[in-house]
């Protein structure tokens, strides 16, 4: 209420002089008439008599304003005034109040924008409680997020610093609710879960550590809340319902409160699970491998007064006992903690990286605002300097009418702030109910809701560039001497030829030709990326996805309904060649396993010749895929598990084990199992991770000789189909022939580009598309820059113009005479931006395949660019100059 | 007229609290009664009057309500708080403590030293 009170009369304030104000005056014209009624009776008439009491008087305006302020705490009445003065000013050049917040709203949108992508990303904590002393473990010198279920444990029993550590997995499987098999994303999670974190169930209950009694003995369901709201209407009677998961009954225990999403920030998880129960959920069991790294993530909270360094000894000392003790499974068994929610560094590193480049980009877009509005707010006060001299003259002092500049510098800034965090609100709120990767994760969001950090951070923002770009002019104001300006007019400063301004301009086309340099060193780069080799072909083919292990296929009866599945896709008119790949290529990472030369005996991993990715393809899998064989031969259906094992291998594998392609043919290596395993074929090198890797080697089995993870790969392998023809009509075919081989299987079809664009290249276009949109808005900076600067140099020269043009000069000398320093401005801050971009996107090659600045085109570009965007900015002031009438003009003055 | 001087900064209040401490007045009339007890020696810009009284109401050292003047204008009167009057009586002694020490620094003689 007070609050309330304090406000009304804020606004009483700010609209009615106060009465304070009014008796005061009051007081000192009561003043002036005493005196002039002494005057009067000492003979002078009542006019002069009133006219000398107010020059004894002295500065009327200086002590009005001196009483003001001893009149006591009076901050905010002055800068009510201030502010309602500010207000008529801005209202009297609405052009200039527009352009300037305009341009801030666009800086300050674009800082509230990354600010706040960055807050919820990587500043705020999961929404659990006591989120600051929740860590996740990471295995390692690359910090894998990855651990085996039994280091897990051991971890999990053996610490001494956490209050308990908790495991989960991501993994998909189909949901039947009853006649209606529809794919969910779930976590698998440790029995302590929830009781861990410290979430209480929202309806029913959650499962327990106590719920464990081995393998497939929990088959319990927590919902998501938003699931069950979707999926089963709110409907408390859930509780005790038995639904299918993968034809397996599930008993649903409850639902999760609103406010949990489960532990990783971009996945919404549909519902969690016991993690004992992996065997039905993903129709294998790999809880028992030590040597078997999912991606299991391990997480809890520190106990209270346990420091991260002293939890990091605590689990190396375990991690030294796990390799003496499991030296075949276990080594560089060193740990780090980070914080959890962007599956450890993994996502986060990268994110973190890009974000504060991108802060950097952003920040750089609000110096170059302010910039431009300083070099503005200097033009207004050079045009302002009358006024400001008849202000000084009657008794004004300068600080306060520094205050007053301040004051409409900061009113600039506010309203431009506030236009710009709408914007980014509106913004925000449409990337956060985007769905990304709709095609492949439709659970994975954007969790981007601004929250009052981001508009704590909007706000610094716009009183400090309010205050920067406010300073500009001080020096200005400071030197003022009314007597001069009121005497000649405007002081026109000749001599000094290079002004603060043209410094500022300069500084700020430097700004927005490094962003433009680099949004374009991205593009290209992006473009370069869509084109490079990826050791296979995303064009005409399609991937099909059908998923075995829901459909209840296991065991023994998977390999033939593989080959069926297979027979069957080749089989539909327009199929080319069709093979099936355990994981594509660049498809969310890939699975590694290390490997030995054949005349390795201790197998331990210490020893191992290289890490190669490992795929488990089909017959088929190299013609579909267009990944050519460079010597040696494809698999056959014979190569099973009866006949010798075989692998196709890449040639950057070739070359690290055997020294060469030609030797690697008929070769021979060894598997952590001591398998030896020859080599029939060697293929092109490719991706396999990420876009912006290196070569990598990478090994190629056949699907039918793994049966130590067959029944993991062959559920969720992939269809590679080639094709000419048009998509849709393929998908049809190849759906209704596959619905006729299994009526009961989830089927989903991609085009092969598509779903490339959906992961593997949705960093780059992510980061493209960002710096696109800086440099976007860099042009638009320097537009308004150039133009403000041209508009004032013409509007001031116009008399002068006028006279040449009279005494008959050309319209090129006119232009030359009237834009011939924007332009060189231009020139001299586009050719410094343009090094500083090019040393700067050496840090954009992390991030964007193929970004290197030392391209012919980049270059070309941008200068091009930076020309076109000058011509478009001095365009109005150019023809302005051009159309003037001498005699006008020399008539005016 | 005869020759002014220039108030040392900080003496405008001590000659206001005087001057108010002989009756209520209203600020014109203070500057007037500055005047008359100072024989006209002092040299004070009228308005420069009203930021120091306004200080001074604010430190509670005077207090202010609006009356009218001899010659029937509105005009607000200033008399001396119970505040007012023991800084006036104060600044008083400390003036005279520091008028009579350096009247006689500067009085001395060579062959004083």
């Amino acid at each position: 209420m007070r609050a309330l009170a304090w406000f009304r009369c804020l606004i009483a304030k700010f609209f009615h002089r106060s009465d304070v104000a009014d008796d005061m005056e009051a007081e000192l014209r009561a003043h002036i008439l005493l005196r002039a009624d002494d005057l009067e009776r000492s003979g002078l008439d009542r006019a002069e008599a009133e006219r000398r009491a107010r020059i004894e008087f002295g500065g009327y305006e200086r002590y009005r304003q001196e009483s003001h302020e001893a009149l006591g705490g009076n901050f905010s009445e002055t800068l009510l005034q201030d502010v309602r003065f500010s207000l008529r000013m801005l209202r009297k050049s609405p052009g200039f109040t527009l352009v300037a917040v305009f341009t801030l709203a666009l800086a300050i949108g674009a800082n509230a924008v990354v600010f706040s992508i960055m807050n919820a990303l990587i500043l705020r904590p999961l929404r659990v409680p006591h989120a600051e002393s929740l860590y996740a473990v990471e295995r390692g010198q690359d910090q894998a997020i990855n651990h085996s279920f039994p280091d897990y444990l051991d971890l999990r029993d053996r610490n001494r610093s956490f209050e308990d550590l908790v495991a989960y997995n991501v993994t998909g499987a189909a949901l039947d609710t009853g006649n209606n098999p529809t794919s969910a994303w779930l976590l698998e999670a440790t029995g302590n879960y929830f009781d861990a974190l410290g979430v209480r169930p929202y309806l029913g209950r959650f499962f327990h550590r106590s719920d464990e009694h081995g393998p497939n003995s929990a088959p319990y369901i927590v919902l998501r809340y938003a699931y069950w709201h979707s999926h089963f209407h709110d409907d408390a009677g859930v509780v005790g319902r038995v639904v299918q998961l993968n034809k397996h009954p599930f008993t649903v225990l409850g639902a999760a409160p609103p406010d949990f999403q489960g532990t990783l920030l971009f996945l919404a998880p549909d519902f969690w699970v016991p993690i004992v129960n992996q065997e039905q959920v993903e129709g294998v069991d790999v809880l028992n491998e030590r040597g078997n790294r999912g991606i299991l993530m391990v997480m809890g909270h520190l106990k209270t007064g346990v420091t991260q360094a002293q939890a990091v000894a605590d689990l190396n000392s375990i991690g030294t006992y796990l390799e003496k003790a499991y030296p075949k499974d276990d080594s560089h068994m060193t740990f780090s903690l980070t914080s959890p929610g962007l599956a450890g560094d993994w996502l986060g590193g990268p994110m973190r990286e890009f974000l504060t480049g991108l802060m950097l980009l952003a920040g750089l877009i609000l110096l170059a605002a302010c910039a431009n509005l300083g070099s503005l707010f200097a033009a207004r006060a050079a045009d302002r300097s009358r006024e400001i001299a008849l202000r000084l003259a009657l008794g004004s002092s300068r600080r306060r009418i520094l205050r007053q500049v301040f004051t409409e510098a900061v009113l600039i800034s506010l309203v431009g702030g506030a236009v710009g965090l709408a914007g980014s609100v509106a913004l925000l709120r449409g990337l956060s109910a985007w769905r990304p990767f709709s095609t492949v994760a439709p659970n994975m969001t954007v969790p981007v809701n601004p929250d009052s950090n981001v508009y704590l951070v909007a706000l610094l923002l716009a009183v400090a560039s309010g205050f920067l770009f406010g300073a500009v002019p001080v020096r200005q104001v400071l030197h003022t001497n009314p007597y001069e300006v009121v005497k000649s007019g405007l002081s026109r400063r000749t001599g000094r030829r290079i002004t603060v301004r043209d410094l500022l301009l300069v500084a700020q086309i430097s700004i927005c030709a490094v962003l433009v340099t680099s949004s374009m060193v991205a593009v290209r780069g992006l473009i370069r990326s869509l084109h490079s080799n990826f050791g296979f072909e995303p064009r005409n083919a399609m991937l099909v996805g059908a998923s075995l292990s829901t459909a209840a296929y296991t065991g023994d009866s998977l390999p033939a309904m593989q080959k069926r599945l297979i027979d069957t896709v080749r089989n539909v008119p327009g199929v080319k060649a069709v093979g099936s790949v355990d994981r594509p290529p660049l498809y969310f990472g890939a699975n590694a396993a290390i490997v030995f030369t054949d005349k390795t005996t201790d197998l331990r991993p210490s020893n191992a010749a290289a890490e190669a990715m490992v795929y488990n393809v089909s017959p088929g899998y190299f013609e579909a895929a267009h990944t050519a064989l460079l010597s040696g031969r494809d698999f056959t259906w014979h190569d099973d598990e009866n006949a010798p094992r075989v692998a196709v291998v890449n040639r950057e594998f070739a070359s690290r084990i055997f020294g060469s392609t030609t030797n690697a043919v008929g070769g021979y290596y060894k598997r952590p199992d001591g398998r030896r395993i020859q080599v029939v074929g060697v293929g092109e090198d490719g991706k396999y991770g990420s876009v912006t890797e290196g070569p990598q080697p990478a090994m190629f089995l056949p699907t039918m000789q793994s049966p130590h993870v067959r029944g993991t790969h062959m559920t969720d392998s992939t269809l590679v189909v080639r094709t000419d023809r048009n998509p849709q009509q393929m998908t049809a075919a190849i759906k209704s022939a596959l619905s006729e081989l299994d009526p009961g299987m989830p089927v989903t079809i991609q085009m092969w580009d598509k779903q490339l664009n959906d992961s593997a290249l949705f960093a780059s276009r992510m980061a493209t598309l960002a710096l696109g949109v800086l440099g976007l808005m860099g042009a638009v900076l320097s537009i308004t820059g150039i133009f403000g600067m041209a508009a004032y140099s013409v509007s001031k020269r116009l008399r002068e113009l006028g006279i040449r043009v009279a005494l008959g000069a050309q319209r090129s000398e006119v232009l030359q005479a009237a834009l011939g320093r924007p332009f060189k401005l231009l020139a001299f801050g586009s050719a410094a931006g343009l090094i500083l971009g090019l040393l700067a996107t050496r840090v954009l090659a992390y991030i964007v395949y193929g970004a290197t600045p030392r391209d012919p085109l980049v270059l070309t570009g941008v200068v091009v660019a930076m020309a076109l965007l000058g011509l478009v900015a001095t365009w109005i002031p150019a023809q302005r100059a051009l159309s003037v009438d001498p005699l006008i003009l020399l008539r005016e003055e | 007229m005869a020759e002014q001087a220039q108030l040392l900064p900080g003496t405008l209040d001590l000659l206001i609290l005087k001057a108010v401490s002989l009756g209520p007045l209203h600020g014109y009339g203070v500057l007037l009664r500055i005047g008359q007890i100072s024989d006209s020696a002092l040299l004070i810009e009228q308005g420069a009057l009203y930021p120091a009284l306004f200080r001074l109401v604010r430190q509670g050292l005077l207090k202010a309500s609006w009356g009218t003047s001899d010659n029937n204008r509105r005009a607000k009167f200033y008399e001396l708080t119970a505040a007012g009057r023991k800084r006036l009586r104060d600044e008083t002694e400390g003036w005279n403590r520091l008028a009579t020490a350096i009247a006689s620094a500067l009085a001395a003689q060579p062959e004083e030293v």
